[in-house]
């Protein structure tokens, strides 16, 4: 016996869940391919952990349909869904041995007992807790508890395996490595994934795509690349990477490229699909770098003239706050050998890449 | 969900076909006793005996048979549940009402539809059964339709508890309201309503300007007032002494704290009595040392005062622990960093944020007063309360239920009137000022004044106390009390004297019979209390459904009622077809589950507050259902909650006197009721030697549940033990 997988998809066809008169989530649809691992992204009461608890079977939806692997599950209850969920808190049983906790979903199913608790074992040692599971949860520490509460979702072959925002109670390191272990995980028993997370650096880091989410609706769906490099709309620019919002006019486009302006600038952007006219420039802090002592000057050419209003030394790279005529600008730079000072005037270029224009 | 409909289906079927539909024997004898067996069913009987209106019961369990049956009406099967269930349930309620033992309950139907030759008596097994069916395929309807997110079990669950409050509670009041403004002939009219309600006896103000008693209302209210503040003064000085002093017997308060569950609530009245009385040792020794004369001043308003005071303070004792426990040492602490003197402190951050919770412990004090019925009754002498009067109304020479009716009335709006402020004004303006973060402050010594006053009152008071209660268990030892001191065992033997017979051990004392009752009758109704306070509370704090608000409020309205009240409404209200249940032991058991039943909840809400909630959501996506949710994961943490609940129901059941004196009857007599008819005959001894039995062998019990169950700690969490604070009178 063996823990095998059986990943189906996830379908969202015009799903809303409304409370009294405001929705939680506003007629979302959206499709999720079997084996891949999805992150629902935003900021918090975006409705993405509704959206969660929606394919688990915890939340009914108000109106739409819901469908994993094809079937209809809309009025299903969480009891009868083959969806597993790992809970931001994890939700052990405090009153069960950590082997009673990862077997009590096949035992609850009518699994004969022996096979329950073998099952379970191969559940812990598929997440390295073998030999933990005579122990209470309170016993082990908040990453072992998070590794429990992996396996015992993992035992039930779940079609869809849900995590909750699973790393917030964790500590930086841990996180990270956690994070690293659950895609990989993933990748290896090619399961299912939904993953809830308002870190983007998180849903950068483990997902095949992102759904970001906001105000009760999908603000943009794409692959991680795709949406750092080609924000659709002001608040993926922003949420994802953070970006300097600069205004600037689209004046044409050629060949998958378009032509900004920015004041005596002309930048090269990705094509955004817009009508020529005033856009939004969402510049990545680090497409930004500063040239020290050239002022002014007509000389310039290729840059804004700045100043420089605060500078922080962070060992590996340098941040800055600029003064600028399109307002204050963030800007990261590799450059910390020669750092320029606060105070100092200074030029700013751009790099070509990690500039996007968004709508205004 | 098909199998769980069929099977209630095929019970409401056994209900109707098989089983007898009314009740075996009645205490009305108008009515045969039905045929045993299928014969006396509603089916053998509509068709045989001519009460036609039995057969359309049949209707919608032929249609929920089709429904599960045919495959064409299954897409529509919840809502042909539902409807078929709401219908079943109203018709048997319906037919219930409109017919009473001699045919029509009411004089209109009679002229509507012409006489009937015969009547019926009260539900039976059943009727009862046949009911729960209808009742749940109604709500298997519901969950169907997909309310409750399709689950059957809370959709069950949530009506269970609805329809048993209906039928146990607010079917009872609605009779004391119709019968309140009874005419007489069986009619209701609200001139009849307003004579009663507005009579100068209840009213009057005559004590302010002539030398005559006033109303019983202003009586029973002066008194809760009185009681009111002085508990509260007491309850915040044990409370002071007890958390912000370096008091050393601290755990001997805590015993003080216990005494009032363990404690029939009358028990104090008699060593008052003992102390105070004409032969009370104090008495004596006054009129021997002074030559002061012995008099009956302790009968009245000074002996139910003193009482009161006494049984009551322990209970506001526990509010205050509680409110002064909450107020972060923090506060104080940082108050003091800000120049504040100990005094200072405590006149603006301590005193400010206890003052909600002294007005909650004056609040349940003063319905506590209210409600109260053993005290006024042994010790009122001519100072009489809604709560006695009420009882002497029902079973004195005067026997006028439509008055006892009014009287319930005005007591039942004195106590809700009071319980909605507590709710409403209280309940927004408590600091709780106890946070998940841990505050590592230290609490503050209390000023001198402040400390010198709380040990000055609590002290002698806590001695009193116990000296009250050493008096009750040596009392029953003595002879005659202050007559004649020579120590006997002549009562006891009288209560629980056991002889060898002819049969065997032969049970001779004269008390084991109520005893036995008694026990029997708690150790029912304990369990039953439990699990439906615990399941009304599973559906409070893990359900969400619409009217939860609405819900919350009616079950803990249940708790405001006063025992009178309940009692007079269940015996106007179970006396007669179609729910007749008086002198059964039904009546006793469901009297005590519906009182005790809001503490349970109580308990429940407190532990499964702490149960974070996707454990059980957990458990629901793992494929266990809410009935698997519940037994594996939800009742294995609340196992200290059940604990209380069963405890405290089972000692309550022992205790209480107000509801059950209307209830019991020769046959089911209880041991608080027996006790309270010896004082009235002025037997003292055999009282008070049963009451000090009581009170040893409810000691006993939760030490030794205590002992058994003991704490049992899951890791690090750390189960809070469950306060008895609540407790109805």
């Amino acid at each position: 016996m063996s823990i095998a997988s059986k990943p189906a998809g996830v379908e969202f066809r015009n799903v809303s869940r409304r409370y009294g008169n405001t929705a939680a989530v506003d007629d979302v649809s959206f499709a999720i391919e079997s084996g891949t691992l999805v992150t629902l992204l935003g900021p918090s009461g975006c409705g993405k952990t509704t959206t969660l608890r929606m394919i688990a079977g915890l939340e009914m939806a108000s109106s739409g349909t819901i469908l994993i692997g094809g079937k209809d599950v809309t009025r299903l209850p969480a009891t009868d869904r083959n969806v597993t969920m790992v809970f931001q808190s994890y939700a052990l049983f405090p009153h069960m041995t950590v082997a009673d906790n990862v077997a009590y979903g096949l035992v609850v199913s009518g699994m004969r007992k022996r096979d329950a608790a073998a099952k379970a074992a191969e559940g812990l040692e598929l997440v390295g807790l073998g030999g933990y599971g005579q122990r209470l949860p309170s016993e082990l520490s908040g990453g072992q508890q998070q590794r429990v509460a992996v396996a015992r979702a993992l035992v039930l072959e779940p079609e869809v395996l849900l995590f909750d925002e699973p790393l917030s109670n964790l500590d930086a390191k841990l996180r990270r490595k956690m994070r690293d272990d659950i895609r990989e995980l993933q990748q290896k028993l090619g399961l299912t994934s939904v993953y809830v997370t308002h870190d983007q650096e998180e849903a950068l880091a483990v997902s095949d795509r992102i759904i970001v989410m906001n105000r009760s609706v999908i603000a943009q769906t794409g692959t991680p690349d795709e949406l750092y490099r080609r924000p659709k709309n002001r608040f993926v620019a922003d949420f994802i990477g953070g970006a300097n919002l600069i205004d600037g006019e689209l004046v044409g486009c050629s060949g998958g490229m378009a032509t900004v302006a920015l004041g005596r600038l002309t930048l090269s952007v990705p094509d955004p699909g817009l009508p020529t006219g005033e856009v939004l420039l969402a510049v990545r802090p680090n497409a930004i770098r500063l040239r020290a002592g050239e002022s002014g000057g007509a000389g310039g050419g290729d840059g804004i003239p700045v100043t420089v209003r605060k500078a922080t030394y962070l060992g590996s790279h340098m941040e800055y706050g600029l003064t600028s005529e399109f307002g204050d600008l963030f800007v990261v730079d590799p450059n910390v050998a020669n750092p320029v000072p606060a105070g100092a005037s200074a030029l700013a270029t751009f790099t070509g890449d990690g500039i996007a224009a968004v709508a205004r | 969900m098909r199998p769980r409909s069929a099977v209630w289906l095929a019970l409401g079927w056994v209900g109707f076909a098989l089983l007898p539909w009314f009740a075996g024997s009645g205490t009305q004898p108008a009515i045969a006793p039905p045929s045993p067996g299928p014969a006396g069913s509603a089916l053998i009987d509509g068709l045989t005996s001519g009460r036609w209106w039995l057969l359309p019961v049949a209707l919608p369990l032929l249609l929920a048979l089709a429904a599960t049956i045919l495959p064409q009406l299954r897409s529509r099967q919840p809502t042909i549940l539902l409807a078929g269930g709401a219908f079943g349930l109203a018709w048997v309620a319906a037919q219930g009402f409109a017919i009473g033992l001699n045919g029509w309950a009411w004089p209109w139907l009679g002229a509507l539809f012409g006489p009937l030759p015969l009547g019926q008596g009260g539900f039976g097994a059943g009727a009862a059964l046949t009911s729960l069916s209808f009742l749940f395929l109604m709500t298997n309807g519901f969950a169907g339709l997909g309310f409750m997110k399709g689950d059957r079990f809370t959709a069950g669950a949530i009506g269970l508890v609805l329809a048993a409050i209906a039928a146990f509670v607010f079917l009872p009041v609605a009779y004391v309201l119709s019968g309140a403004g009874d005419t007489g002939t069986g009619g209701f009219s609200a001139a009849a309503l307003w004579t009663r309600l507005a009579a100068p006896d209840i009213w009057r103000l005559s004590c302010l300007t002539e030398a005559k008693s006033c109303g019983v209302v202003w009586n029973s209210v002066f008194l809760a007032v009185m009681t009111g503040i002085a508990t509260t003064l007491l309850g915040l000085a044990f409370a002071l002494v007890a958390v912000r002093t370096g008091f050393r017997a601290k755990k001997l308060l805590r015993v003080l704290t216990v005494l009032p569950i363990i404690t029939p609530p009358f028990v104090i009245s008699l060593a008052v009595i003992l102390l105070f009385g004409r032969n009370g040792t104090v008495t004596l020794a006054l009129a021997e040392w002074f030559g002061i004369p012995a008099s009956r001043w302790i009968y009245g308003l000074p002996g139910v005062l003193l009482t009161q005071t006494l049984a009551f303070t322990p209970i506001s004792f526990l509010v205050m622990i509680g409110v002064v426990q909450g107020i972060g040492p923090s506060l104080e602490e940082a108050a003091q960093t800000l120049r504040a003197s100990r005094w200072v402190t405590f006149r603006t951050v301590t005193w400010p944020l206890m003052r909600p919770g002294v007005a909650n412990a004056f609040l349940i004090s003063f319905i506590e007063s209210l409600a109260d019925f053993g005290n006024p009754l042994i010790l009122g002498g001519n100072f009489e309360v809604l709560s006695t009067k009420i009882y002497f109304a029902v079973v004195g020479a005067q026997n006028d239920p439509g008055r006892a009716a009014a009287l319930g009335i005005i007591l039942l709006c004195l106590c809700l009137g009071a319980f909605w402020v507590q709710r409403q004004w209280l309940g927004k303006k408590s600091y709780a000022t106890v946070g998940g973060k841990g505050d590592n402050g230290i609490p503050l010594q209390l000023p001198r004044g402040i400390r010198i006053a709380a040990y000055a009152t609590a002290l002698p008071w806590a001695a009193f106390t116990f000296v009250l209660y050493g008096l009750i268990l040596f009392g029953g030892f003595t002879e005659n009390w202050g007559r004649n001191n020579s120590l006997t065992l002549r009562h006891y033997l009288a209560a629980f004297d056991l002889s060898w017979g002819p049969g065997g051990l032969i049970w001779s004392g004269r008390a084991w019979g109520s005893l036995f009752t008694t026990i029997e009758v708690a150790a029912l109704s304990a369990p039953l209390t439990a699990a439906v306070g615990l399941l009304t509370a599973y559906l409070l704090v893990r359900q969400r459904f619409k009217g939860q608000g609405a819900f919350e409020f009616l079950t803990m309205l249940s708790f405001a009622i006063p025992g009178t009240v309940i009692g007079i409404s269940y015996i106007l209200a179970f006396n007669q077809p179609p729910i007749e249940l008086t002198g059964t032991i039904t009546i006793l058991i469901l009297c005590f589950v519906f009182r005790n039943m809001p503490v349970s909840i109580r308990a429940g809400v407190a532990a499964m507050s702490q149960i974070d909630r996707s454990l059980d959501e957990c458990s629901l996506t793992l494929g266990a259902g809410s009935v698997q949710t519940i037994r594996r994961v939800i009742l294995p943490l609340l196992r200290p909650a059940i604990v209380a609940s069963l405890v405290y129901s089972f000692v309550r059941a022992i205790t209480s006197i107000s509801a059950v004196i209307f209830l019991v009857s020769p046959k089911y007599e209880l041991a608080t009721a027996y006790i309270v008819g010896r004082v009235e005959q002025g037997d003292f001894g055999l009282a008070i030697a049963y009451s000090s039995a009581l009170i040893v062998l409810m000691s006993v019990v939760i030490a030794l549940i205590q002992l058994l169950v003991g704490e049992r700690r899951i890791g690090r969490r750390t189960a809070t033990p469950v306060t008895l604070q609540e407790k109805p009178v």
